[in-house]
């Protein structure tokens, strides 16, 4: 594992609605070396997602420091952060997020339409991501003719595509049955080992944990415990 | 370009919705287009242009009849060549659907004025010299079956015989042709002998209708127009002299105000297919929220998303649109083939106009949405709040 690739320093959010503030998380600090994989558990609203938008830069902390991959990503304006999110995250979710409108190969192509790519490259480089992800042959499908799994894997695919440093995961297997849930685990799993993405992945599964280098536990906005390493 | 996919497929999401949408907006640029081209043509200022024969009638009205005795005022006007006149004679053949204008003329003189009616010559001089007789255009008398020697009962609306009789017989004694196709299509109009007829009638007599003169250099025409009028200025018969295009579009401007009533059908058909476009659009941005975030989360900036609904709107528009005028276009150069039709002319003028059209429409429809989308915070529309 190389130098840090997350740091999150004193971070505080909190959510107005209308003259009610929710605080959701206080002060938080967590630190990711660049090639670590680290599921992210915790009981339902004690701010997971939250964080995991702060890290993707999706979302922006009510106050304390962000740096991913070397950048500072807390203050970037809104333009700056897409530009940010382009080159060095990419984003998995649980119910997949595909176009339902395209097929597989145009799905993983997306990402690619904001690089100076030639539509041939973007093509061959798409191909190579479903291939990698085992769906070569289903590359013309689009998203409803595929089961639950293989749109997850286009979406690891599409994720993928563009070579991002860090993968973020909400709950990727929360939609899958055990066994399409170990495949796709198994697939970020490789991903972390063989071509070195940071991974951080939300999950409520204790036996997804276990395909992580290590959980972090989040209660009521905070971490709990020292992080436990597998 | 590179997004053209994603546009085209993000606007045929839903098929249906899709094609019923460019359905009404073609159907309203098919509207647009031939009512915009009618408009033009309405709103057009008189000309001139290539005029070899100017017509004219009193200022008043051209139901106003101009006397006989104008014409010996009218040949004093240099760069006239030929001078003739006729009278809407306003008859019905056996009933009201069998319309066809008749008028009566001088023979001799409407055979100078109009040359691209050809004719035997023994047919004219019969003209000239039967009283009773009559002369058709080929289609007219393709249209009833007549021939040389038929005689045809036509009633008037209008004028009455000194015995009050409405019926007037006259007897065909030539059928005349256009010298070429577009003259050809004009043949089916019936003429009557003038002398005849004004000596016949109960009232009016010694009343021409309107002059018809054909002038030796068209580029004269307007100067000319203009001395005749100055001729009968502040006479009891003060005159208007038009070209003869000016003139037929008069005879359509007696329906009305064609110009407010086309921009008054114009205002509800783009009222109605604004709703309805815009609610299209609305719609599809609305069901996929989730989607756009999506694409901002890959790093789309909001305005690439904003320029990709808002290309999304202007496709359909120009779809719908480009449709409405194609075949607006095809029914307009069919048109110009019907004879007793003036040319609609679905120009440079209308196109540009429709194309502005479809660019304001889609800025219309699709900039609300459009913004909206650029605006849509990721992680709330992710949560689909
Ligand atoms: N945009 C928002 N506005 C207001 N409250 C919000 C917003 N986003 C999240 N919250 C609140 O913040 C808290 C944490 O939400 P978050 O989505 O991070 O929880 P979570 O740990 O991901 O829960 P789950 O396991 O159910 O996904 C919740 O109480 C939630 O209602
Ligand atoms: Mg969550």
């Amino acid at each position: 594992m190389s130098e840090t690739m997350v740091t999150v320093r004193d971070v505080h959010k909190a959510y107005t609605r209308g003259k009610q503030s929710i605080d959701v998380l206080h002060g938080l600090d967590l630190s990711i070396p660049g090639g670590d994989f680290v599921a992210l558990m915790g009981p339902s609203g004690s701010g997971k997602t939250t964080l995991l938008n702060l890290i993707g830069g999706l979302d922006q902390p009510t106050s304390g420091e962000v740096w991913v991959a070397g950048q500072r990503i807390d203050r970037m304006s809104s333009g700056e952060l897409a530009r940010w999110r382009a080159a060095n995250v990419g984003f998995v979710f649980q119910f997949y997020n595909l176009m339902p409108v395209l097929t597989a190969q145009r799905n993983v192509e997306l990402p690619l339409l904001l690089t100076g790519l030639s539509a041939a490259e973007r093509a061959q480089r798409a191909a190579i991501a479903l291939k990698l992800v085992g769906l070569a042959d289903r590359a013309h499908h689009k998203p409803k003719e595929l089961s639950g799994g293989q749109e997850q894997r286009v979406a690891i695919a599409r994720a993928i595509v563009s070579d991002p440093k860090i993968l973020v995961c909400d709950e990727p297997t929360g939609d899958l049955d055990r066994k399409t849930a170990d495949e796709i685990l198994t697939l970020l799993q490789q991903l972390n080992r063989d071509f070195g993405k940071t991974i951080v992945m939300v999950t409520h599964d204790p036996k997804a944990a276990e395909y992580a280098r290590r959980t972090v536990h989040l209660d009521k906005g905070a971490l709990v415990g020292e992080p436990a390493a597998h | 370009m590179k997004y053209f996919q994603l546009v085209w497929a993000s606007l045929f999401r839903k098929k249906t919705r899709t094609l019923l949408t460019v359905l009404s907006l073609a159907m309203a640029f098919l509207l647009f287009g031939l009512l915009q081209a009618v408009n033009v043509l309405f709103s057009a200022p008189p000309t001139f242009a290539g005029a070899d024969r100017l017509i004219v009638q009193s200022r008043v009205s051209f139901t106003e009849a101009l006397p006989l005795a104008m014409r010996q005022q009218l040949r004093t006007v240099p760069g006239i060549e030929a001078i003739t006149w006729r009278q809407w004679f306003g008859g019905i053949y056996q009933e009201p659907r069998n319309f066809f204008p008749q008028f009566a003329t001088d023979p001799a003189t409407f055979r100078e004025v109009y040359p691209e009616y050809v004719m035997p010559e023994e047919q004219w001089r019969a003209f000239e010299t039967t009283r009773t007789g009559a002369i058709v255009g080929r289609r007219l008398a393709e249209r009833f079956g007549w021939q040389v020697g038929d005689k045809v009962p036509i009633q008037s609306t209008i004028w009455p015989q000194r015995d009050g009789n409405k019926t007037w017989t006259f007897d065909i004694v030539g059928i005349y042709d256009g010298r070429d196709e577009e003259t050809r299509q004009r043949t089916g109009v019936m003429w009557i002998n003038f002398d005849y007829f004004d000596e016949a009638r109960q009232f009016a007599r010694g009343l021409a209708g309107i002059y018809d003169v054909r002038v030796a250099d068209a580029g004269q025409a307007n100067a000319i127009a203009q001395a005749i009028d100055s001729l009968f200025a502040n006479s009891p018969n003060e005159t208007k002299t038009q070209s003869e295009r000016d003139f037929q579009l008069g005879f359509f401007k007696q329906i009305g105000d064609i110009g407010l009533i086309v921009t008054l059908i114009l205002i509800a058909v783009f009222f109605t297919i604004l709703i309805l476009t815009g609610n299209t659009m609305a719609q599809a941005v609305r069901e996929r929220i989730p989607e756009l975030a999506v694409l901002k989360t890959l790093g789309f900036p909001n305005g690439l998303v904003t320029a990709l609904v808002l290309a999304e709107a202007l496709l359909l528009c120009a779809i719908g649109g480009l449709a409405g005028m194609g075949l607006a276009q095809l029914i307009a150069t069919g048109l110009a083939r019907l004879p007793d039709f003036p040319p609609v002319p679905l120009n440079l003028a209308v196109w540009t106009q429709a194309l502005v059209a479809i660019v304001a429409l889609a800025l219309a429809v699709g900039l609300p949405p459009a913004l909206r989308a650029g605006r849509l915070r990721i992680v709330d529309a992710l949560a689909g709040r």
